[in-house]
């Protein structure tokens, strides 16, 4: 006979549910408001979605440190209240640059807001979770809303970007469960703290070395797929074309720290567990991304595809400090983005103002690099504003991602990778190469045609959002510091 | 005023981003008068400074970010106080002698902010700190280059850009060594310079780190091989930035070692002194063939100006008194007269549009001015006794010759290759026929150029004949370095190389 189940509410802690919750329901609401009134501006909706974020991002904040909930699944641990307070703060960046002077197909549907709040409560369950299936769940639904965002856009290589990116997603998913299966039947639980115990205990077996590196391998093309690492990177730079500007500054930076996060608990799982090669094969991949993709960046012709390829080789570097596995490590992952998120998005938006319909510069890209030459007297601010974006994205201190460089490569330092720091300082030294391009572009080249026409889709809250990322970015060094011993310790409370 | 230093700092900056709002017109006269005053307040530090004490003065700390041990923390010692007076002097004269009149506006505000990062990188103590007026340094040279210079300029500022950038991130991964070091040993983070002086490193810590660092300065020196951005930087860089970079810029390098690299390494100093010497010399000689074989006066100058930057590093590695502070003598005599020189070209150039010395020749007579003033100039790079250039290279040669008398014979020729094309140049564009027409119609200087040149000869003569104000506080700071690496050092032979100045206390 079976017996009852008793749930009392409390041990349930729907606390921990409500951030997801919120985002939920303020998509519900916009879809609502959709069915009552057709006629509605997209301001109503950006701003509806910039105050669900609100709520959300202080409940949030309102949660304890270290608790679990709704049947354990839930895990409210230091990294993951930092990494869903980032992901909020980035879009709420992103969402606020929907307010072009143009009108673009996109955000004239609420559906456009309502999957961009599921999306975001896909990434808070991923991160917010050390159960497998859970985050499973997250990352489909998460993933699904981006395609579809990304297809929005309604030009003919946004199909293509989402196409490939639903396919490559499809297949980064497959083999996550197909990981989570090989776990699952080492270990017979999804729940990682469990898995860890029992592998702890079996990892002497004989035979069993194979199917824990299974498992590793088969989880690390998964992630490697979502954070775009090399030889899974392929997809990027075509899905970043084809998304609308600020959608691909954004997927640069939001998807990637959710699929971070599940990183360092999955490989943080396995190299603590002294699997020495689950961190040498992240080391190598992290090299071969941040060197190879800063190659690729070098003969770009637009500069829209030179930032994909830059964010690839920062997400090597970020990998990188992931396979250190030391809290500073960590601390650095989770710096290096926020730091990142600025100067990336604002770099974004600054292509995103100077977008048009037609291909006005040259046939096959959007944002070549000529359509840049001599901005400096076509659009001054503009320029020293993106040129602020590009030193700081090269690394020249004391601008923001300066402070993520030097703290990864102490990182390095101090866990005794001395090599990797000097692979990390000539790879800067390559990538200063592709950014001073475009600065030079800007700066030392006279203008090519129609001078008039570069700050086309330019509008007060954009130029708001840029000058709040270039604030960011000239001012970190007044904020590295509190933000430091605020990563540093939310992670070591989580024990990371 | 004990804040001097960051009001010398950041003084600049500010005027630099007050200056975008000043009219196009009068960009230059706020420019000169910005520059002024931040001369007038380097004479201030001078005079407020004790000469007797040999340490860090006027020193400030901030924390910035205590988690990694980055605070701003300033101070200047002897070595440091005179290559400052120089930078501000140099920025001054240049704004005044510029001749460039394209995008003025523009030229005075990257100008302003270069001279915050150049005072920056010399009173810096903390290691970040350093390096981020460092690096902030190539932006706003890469803009002048790039900008006003000639057909290769984006090539060229490029390139320089390039070279430095990763010489220096190579230097960063070495700093960041010794901070985890540093924290290893005492359990604190820490860049401050003058604590990372208390570390004693095993010798193939500081062989390694030595490395690091070189690189990253032997770059910016420019010391061979790592010297082939400095022909196109000078080559095509304007006037005005030829004048800083070889004044200013160059000096960075030279001074990193003073500051970093001896009093850090004393072991790895003294092991690398031939090798140093050997490529000092290479600098010196094969540079100063190179300049002979030039057609251009500027690649003459510039190359005069790498033989000697050869010199200086010779003087450095003497690790005794005579030829340090020769050598940080010769910073300051270099940066002068190289500066001067290129002025000079430029003034030429802008008359002439040319800069070969083919199209010369003769114009002695219808630029006396000009050719006088050249002439003092060139005496003075050549380092005939009585002028700056004499002091610095005597005392390096006097201090090298304790360390290796044929090394010391070799860089002697300096002297005679210096002569040998220098007054080829003489020769050739002064003196001889006038021949060509359009040489006939060229003008004089125009007071604004014999006004700012006037003081540099000024001070070319004066410190030439008597250079004890600025060579006191220099040989102070130098000795009280020497000890300390004597005392630091943990190899017999680095002690026995390192001499302590016991005896010459009557130089003082």
């Amino acid at each position: 006979m079976l017996e009852p189940i008793n749930v009392s509410l409390e041990s349930l802690n729907l606390i921990t549910l409500a951030p997801m919750l919120i985002a939920i329901a303020g998509g519900l609401i916009i879809l609502i408001l959709d069915l009552l009134n057709e006629k509605l501006h997209k301001s109503l909706y950006v701003m509806l979605t910039v105050l669900v974020l609100f709520i959300n991002f202080g409940s949030v904040l309102g949660l304890n440190v270290n608790e679990r909930g709704f049947f354990d699944v839930m895990l409210i641990d230091g990294i993951s209240i930092i990494s869903q307070l980032m992901i909020i703060g980035g879009s709420m960046i992103f969402i606020p640059l929907a307010l072009t002077s143009k009108r673009f197909h996109e955000y004239s549907y609420p559906e456009f807001f309502a999957l961009f709040l599921f999306m975001i409560a896909g990434f808070q369950f991923m991160v917010a979770s050390d159960n497998l299936i859970l985050i499973f769940v997250g990352l489909e639904t998460a993933s699904l809303s981006l395609y579809t965002l990304i297809a929005l856009h309604n030009r003919s290589n946004s199909y293509e970007a989402a196409v490939k990116y639903f396919t490559m997603g499809a297949l980064a998913a497959a083999f996550f469960a197909m990981g989570s299966a090989v776990i699952y039947a080492l270990t017979g639980s999804v729940e990682l703290y469990k898995v860890a115990e029992v592998m702890a205990t079996r990892l002497n077996e004989t035979g069993l070395m194979i199917a824990i590196f299974g498992s590793s391998v088969l989880l690390l093309v998964s992630f490697a797929f979502k954070l775009s690492l090399f030889p899974f990177h392929t997809w990027a730079p075509d899905v970043y074309e084809g998304a609308s500007a600020p959608l691909a500054g954004y997927m640069s930076v939001v998807p990637k720290i959710a699929a971070f996060v599940v990183s360092i608990r999955l490989f943080g799982m396995y190299i603590d567990l002294g699997i020495e090669w689950v961190r040498w094969t992240i080391l190598i991949i992290a090299v071969l991304t941040m060197t190879l993709a800063n190659i690729m960046a070098l003969v770009q012709n637009d500069v829209k595809r030179m930032l994909a390829y830059s964010s690839i080789s920062h997400a090597g570097f970020i990998m990188a400090a992931l396979a250190l596995d030391t809290t500073e490590g960590n601390t650095s992952i989770f710096l290096y983005y926020a730091l990142f998120m600025f100067t990336n998005l604002g770099a974004f938006a600054m292509l995103w103002i100077s977008r048009h319909k037609k291909r006005r510069f040259d046939d096959r890209y959007d944002h070549p690099y000529e359509k840049f030459a001599g901005l400096i007297q076509i659009m001054p601010m503009g320029a020293v504003v993106m040129g602020l974006f590009m030193f700081s994205l090269a690394g020249v201190p004391p601008f923001s991602v300066f402070w993520g460089k030097i703290y990864v490569m102490q990182a390095a330092v101090n866990a005794g990778y001395i090599w990797l720091a000097i692979v990390m300082g000539l790879n800067s030294a390559i990538a200063a190469y592709y950014y001073l391009k475009l600065v030079v572009y800007m700066f030392l080249k006279d203008p090519v045609k129609d001078v008039d026409v570069v700050y086309y889709n330019i509008s007060k809250p954009l130029m708001a959002i840029i000058g709040f990322a270039t604030v960011a970015t000239v001012g970190a060094i007044f904020y590295v510091q509190p933000l430091i011993s605020y990563l540093y310790y939310m992670i070591s409370a989580s024990g990371y | 005023m004990e804040n001097i230093l960051s009001i010398l700092v950041f003084f600049p900056a500010v005027a630099g981003l007050l200056g975008f709002v000043v009219d196009k017109e009068s960009a230059r006269a706020y420019g000169i008068t910005v520059a002024t005053i931040e001369f007038l307040l380097s004479l201030w530090l001078w005079f407020s400074f004790d000469t007797s004490n040999a340490g860090m003065q006027f020193v400030e700390m901030i924390p910035l970010i205590p988690d990694m041990g980055i605070s701003y923390y300033v101070g200047a010692d002897g070595i440091s106080l005179f290559i400052i007076l120089m930078t501000t002097l140099m920025t001054l004269i240049g704004m005044a002698s510029m001749g460039e009149t394209k995008n003025i506006k523009n030229m005075i505000v990257t100008l302003l902010f270069l001279e915050m990062t150049m005072v920056g990188v010399f009173v810096a103590l903390d290691a970040i700190i350093f390096y981020l007026f460092w690096e902030l340094s190539l932006v706003p040279m890469l803009y002048i280059v790039g900008a006003w210079g000639g057909p290769l300029r984006i090539y060229a500022s490029i390139k320089f850009f390039l070279y430095t950038f990763t010489g220096s991130l190579i230097m960063l991964v070495g700093m960041l060594f010794v901070a985890y070091i540093y924290h290893n040993l005492t359990g604190v983070w820490s860049f401050a310079i003058t604590d990372w002086y208390a570390l004693v490193l095993p010798v193939n810590y500081q062989l390694w780190l030595f490395a690091a660092f070189f690189i990253g300065f032997a770059i910016k020196v420019p010391m061979f091989p790592f010297h082939t951005w400095i022909p196109y930087a000078h080559g095509q860089a304007p006037t005005i930035g030829s004048v800083i970079l070889a004044a200013v810029l160059l000096k960075m390098g030279t001074y990193g070692f003073v500051r970093f690299s001896l009093p850090m390494f004393p072991d790895a100093s003294v092991i690398s002194i031939t090798p140093i010497a050997v490529l000092s010399l290479i600098m010196i000689i094969y540079t100063a063939m190179i300049a002979y074989a030039q057609k251009d006066v500027k690649q003459v100058v510039a190359y005069s100006s790498v033989s000697h930057m050869g010199i200086i590093m010779l003087g450095l590695f003497a690790m005794n008194a005579e030829g340090l502070s020769g050598s940080v003598f010769q910073m300051l005599s270099h940066g002068i007269v190289s500066g001067a020189l290129f002025m000079l070209v430029g003034m030429i150039y802008d008359r002439r549009h040319t800069k070969l010395m083919s199209e010369f020749g003769g114009i002695a007579s219808v630029m006396p001015k000009f050719a006088v003033i050249f002439g003092i100039m060139l005496m003075a790079s050549v380092g005939l006794p009585l002028t700056i250039g004499f002091i610095g290279e005597f005392l390096v040669l006097l201090g090298f010759y304790q360390v290796s008398p044929m090394m010391t014979i070799l860089a002697g020729t300096s002297i005679i290759l210096g002569a040998v094309y220098m007054l080829r140049v003489m020769k050739r564009t002064f003196f001889g026929p006038l021949n060509n027409e359009e040489n006939k119609k060229l003008k004089d200087l125009n007071r604004r150029e014999t006004w700012s040149l006037i003081p540099l000869v000024a001070i070319v003569i004066w410190l030439g004949v008597y250079p004890k104000p600025v060579l006191g506080p220099i040989d102070n700071s130098v000795k009280a370095l020497l000890s300390f690496m004597d005392e630091k050092a943990i190899t017999k032979e680095a002690k026995d190389m390192i001499r302590v100045a016991k005896s010459n206390k009557e130089v003082n």
